[in-house]
């Protein structure tokens, strides 16, 4: 039997790793990744919560969480695919103009 | 034995995403992620949600992460690009992030002790998450697929090479 708030903490390393990707990383792609890990992170504290509480509600969120994550995953490849042909390069500095 | 296998899927999910952020290589970095993802689902399982440990695994670590490597085989670019060159950023964001660890840990603190433990009776049985989507969250269930066909729609429309006229 693992202690919950385990699971929870982790779930909090997670988002800081996430934070700290998504800052220090340079291209967009691999900023994206770390979007999706603090999602995860969120995915994990749901679950653990909701384990807690003794309901399934929460494990009903993260259904909802992952769907929007790949709804979200193809429009921001896209555009990533559209700075790319433009810029030819995915550095997030290089993107400073909204107009293409 | 359950904490064992905790500690193995904890350890090898932190590892990959630090693997993740420390890789150049952006292909590295995603395979790396889909690592952390599995064992995501790992954990997922073991807290009684066998269907998202499914989800995870199906969606997550496959199409998401196909989707990205098919990306960066697209995009095809200079191997390597340095993460911040100033040494003052580097030191001010590793600061930030251990404050914010530190932070978030207070925040939670009070709630730790009374999560309890994994185990006792089942709550995510696949069955019972049909029953409450397709009940108590019939709106978001059904809002969701036309946010699917707008994000398809959109991506496509974003992508698709302008004609020549």
């Amino acid at each position: 039997m693992i202690p919950v708030s385990y699971f929870f903490g982790l779930s909090i390393v997670l988002f800081v790793l996430g934070i700290i990707g998504f800052f220090v990383k340079r291209d967009l792609i691999t900023m994206f990744m770390a979007v999706e890990v603090m999602l995860n992170a969120a995915n994990l504290a749901f679950i653990a919560l909701g384990k807690a509480a003794g309901t399934p509600a929460g494990q009903v969120i993260v259904f909802f969480v992952i769907t929007v994550a790949a709804a979200e995953a193809a429009v921001g490849l896209a555009i990533i695919l559209l700075v790319f042909r433009q810029k030819k390069s995915i550095k997030a500095e290089d993107m400073r103009l909204m107009k293409g | 034995m359950g904490i064992f296998l905790f500690f193995v899927l904890a350890i090898l999910c932190v590892g990959g995403v630090l693997g993740m952020i420390l890789s150049k290589n952006q292909a590295h970095s995603a395979l790396f992620l889909v690592l952390a993802f599995a064992c995501l689902g790992g954990l997922f399982g073991l807290l009684d949600a066998p269907f998202i440990a499914a989800v995870q695994i199906i969606i997550y670590a496959g199409a998401i992460m196909v989707l990205f490597i098919f990306v960066i085989m697209m995009v095809n670019l200079e191997l390597g690009i340095a993460p911040e060159r100033k040494r003052w950023t580097l030191g001010l964001s590793a600061f930030l992030a251990v404050f914010l660890l530190v932070e978030l840990a207070m925040a939670v603190r009070g709630t730790l002790g009374s999560l309890g433990r994994t185990g006792g009776p089942s709550i995510g049985s696949p069955t019972e998450l049909g029953r409450l989507l397709f009940t108590e969250y019939l709106y978001p269930f059904e809002i969701t697929s036309v946010l699917i066909i707008a994000a398809l729609v959109g991506a496509i429309v974003l992508v698709k090479k302008k004609e020549k006229e």
